[in-house]
């Protein structure tokens, strides 16, 4: 089936691990001029040609306050440019001027890990003329150094930047920590470009180095660093929830995984915050100090690297001011790029995880997950780092509530199969826990304990009961994107739905 | 049974529903808001005209904003209402 925007000889998924692939693309930049500095946008475009069909990326670490993106299209939507790719590693509503651009045929198609707001809905409901490719944090920097996806000119948000071109997220009134995402568009871009509101003489330490730097152009402001704070940075104060994280906690005591140099991630849910600080106190009782703790980072995790409690922090992104401070201030808080964090060809550091607490919008009985769209189908959210720590943790935890608001997470199948199966080990809900079969390891040591486990068909019959079966949500044949696994194979498709 | 006067019960938060009742004249109606309507809402509907009729309540307008209650939730609130607008439940 072809699918208008999208490369014609895609693989479906087969399994995890199986197309790793050895060739790559070679960074080969090295931009040693000492003059990019340019006045503005109108100036960058008089030197450099933009046509129909370009690929432009950008970066999310400026989140819900980012202006870069918004900035430089508005500039490609006056020059009357069409047909554009929009590479991005994730969108949130603050980009709600894509909107007309979609609708008018400047933006034709998109990527990204993430998606959230009108850009989601504005796809969802089939306004894109080509399609969207969501993959993961890992798949990103796979598609850019496997010649998958060729950038052609990479917007840099960078929060302090030298004039020779070196960039670091650290410092600067608009700074947002670790530049993770934003390190493989400037070393693969045909051309990158920074676009900073701290312009300085000369920096020490940086992040991206400036032979990848090809225009640096100031402007008053990339952002809004408070915007980094998008999305949950609170410990749930919602009984179920902390009932989920203590339980979610006991697993990882008894686990088999929990000993002196073990390794963590959690995102910024309210229950996986409530699960690090439960793992603090357990920590603390046991005397069980961990390796290094990775993925988006969050005050709760700097609190516990400022104790003593991990030896690291890996960061690809900083969801908190606190992060963006403490990454500036320690050197064991290290920002670290998404092809180190993720990257399926890389050695990255998922691999080396032991626990990684994830989110789920539905799970389905073979454990299958979604987290792209809501439960009744539009687009809401993506993979981010979901399916790559997945796979690469040895204990996998989904918690969720059994049901919200009337709205189940486990359902016979879910509407979007975002993370596989087969590298989610455990469901944590409030009325059970659920482990995969697939690990009989698991289930052999958390059977001594006092854990309420059940089949994940017994919890969703608890389900069913209470609320009843959701009727089925309908639609179109018309696929408006895929999503891609973090290999490139497409795991599943994106449909319009019927009205 | 006839409701004498207008009357209300339940909340907007999460998990709740918000039910107006005003006496009508030609059947039982509902005018349903949900949060999940696709998923559920012939569900909520016929809850609460089951649940109408097995009181005896005929000629009802039901004004229902609900926030994705549980079906003994929408019951509750439903008969709550009727005795406030002065129905014996």
């Amino acid at each position: 089936m072809e699918i208008l925007g999208y490369k014609k000889d895609y693989q479906l998924f087969n399994g995890v691990d199986l197309n790793k692939k050895t060739k790559f693309i070679t960074p080969q930049k090295n931009n040693q001029s000492k003059a990019k500095v340019k006045q503005n946008l109108n100036d960058l475009f008089s030197e450099i040609e933009l046509k129909d069909g370009m690929t432009l990326s950008f970066h999310h670490h400026l989140r819900n306050g980012d202006y870069v993106l918004n900035f430089v299209m508005q500039e490609i939507a006056r020059r009357k440019v069409k047909d554009i790719t929009i590479f991005a590693s994730s969108l949130f509503p603050i980009h709600a001027p894509l909107v007309p651009l979609i609708e008018n045929g400047v933006v034709t198609s998109i990527y990204a890990a993430f998606i959230s707001g009108p850009v989601a809905s504005a796809i969802s409901e089939g306004k894109l003329q080509k399609c969207v490719i969501m993959h993961t944090h890992g798949g990103r920097a796979r598609l850019v150094e496997s010649g998958d996806v060729t950038i052609d000119i990479a917007f840099i948000a960078s929060p302090t930047c030298d004039k020779l071109g070196n960039i670091t997220g650290t410092i600067g009134k608009s700074a947002c920590g670790s530049l993770g995402y934003a390190v493989t568009d400037a070393l693969y871009a045909k051309t990158t470009v920074a676009l900073t509101d701290n312009l300085v003489t000369n920096l020490d330490s940086y992040e991206i180095d400036k032979k990848y730097i090809d225009y640096i152009i100031s402007v008053d402001s990339i952002g809004d660093s408070k915007g980094i704070v998008s999305g949950t940075t609170q410990i749930t104060k919602n009984p179920l929830g902390l009932k989920i994280a203590r339980l979610t906690t006991e697993i990882i005591k008894h686990s088999g995984y929990f000993k002196n140099g073990f390794s963590f991630q959690t995102g910024a849910g309210g229950i996986s915050l409530a699960v690090s600080y439960y793992l603090k106190q357990l920590m603390l009782e046991e005397d069980i100090k961990g390796s290094f703790a990775s993925g988006g980072i969050t005050g709760y995790l700097v609190d516990m690297l400022e104790n003593d409690l991990f030896e690291k922090l890996y960061d690809v992104q900083c969801f908190d001011l606190e992060a963006v401070r403490s990454i500036h201030e320690n050197r064991n808080h290290l920002a670290i790029s998404a092809s180190k964090y993720a990257n399926i060809n890389d050695d990255c550091i998922v691999n080396d995880l032991d626990f990684v607490i994830l989110g789920a919008t539905e799970i389905d009985l073979d454990f299958n997950v979604n987290v792209t769209t809501t439960s009744t189908g539009e687009i809401m959210g993506g993979s981010g780092g979901h399916s790559d720590t997945a796979a690469g943790a040895n204990v996998t935890i989904v918690v969720s509530q059994l049901f919200n608001a009337r709205i189940p997470v486990i359902k016979d199948k879910v509407i979007c199969k975002t993370t596989p199966g087969e590298t989610i080990d455990i469901l944590v809900t409030e009325r059970g826990i659920a482990i995969n079969p697939l690990r009989k390891d698991l289930y052999e040591r958390l059977k001594e304990t006092n854990l309420p486990i059940k089949s994940i068909a017994e919890l969703k019959a608890i389900s069913d009961n209470l609320i009843g079966v959701p009727e089925e949500i309908k639609f179109a044949d018309k696929i408006i994107g895929v999503v891609e696994y973090r290999d490139g194979s497409v795991i599943d498709f994106l449909y319009k739905k019927s009205k | 049974m006839k409701l004498l006067r207008p009357s209300k019960a339940g909340t907007y938060e999460s998990n709740d529903i918000y039910l107006m009742l005003f006496p009508g004249s030609s059947g039982n109606k509902l005018e349903l808001e949900s949060v999940v309507y696709e998923t559920y809402g012939k569900q909520i509907k016929n809850v609460i005209f089951t649940t109408l009729e097995a009181i005896g309540v005929n000629n009802v307008l039901v004004k229902a904003i609900d926030k994705g209650a549980l079906d003994f939730t929408i019951k509750a609130r439903l008969k709550t209402a009727l005795k406030r607008g002065g129905i014996d439940v």
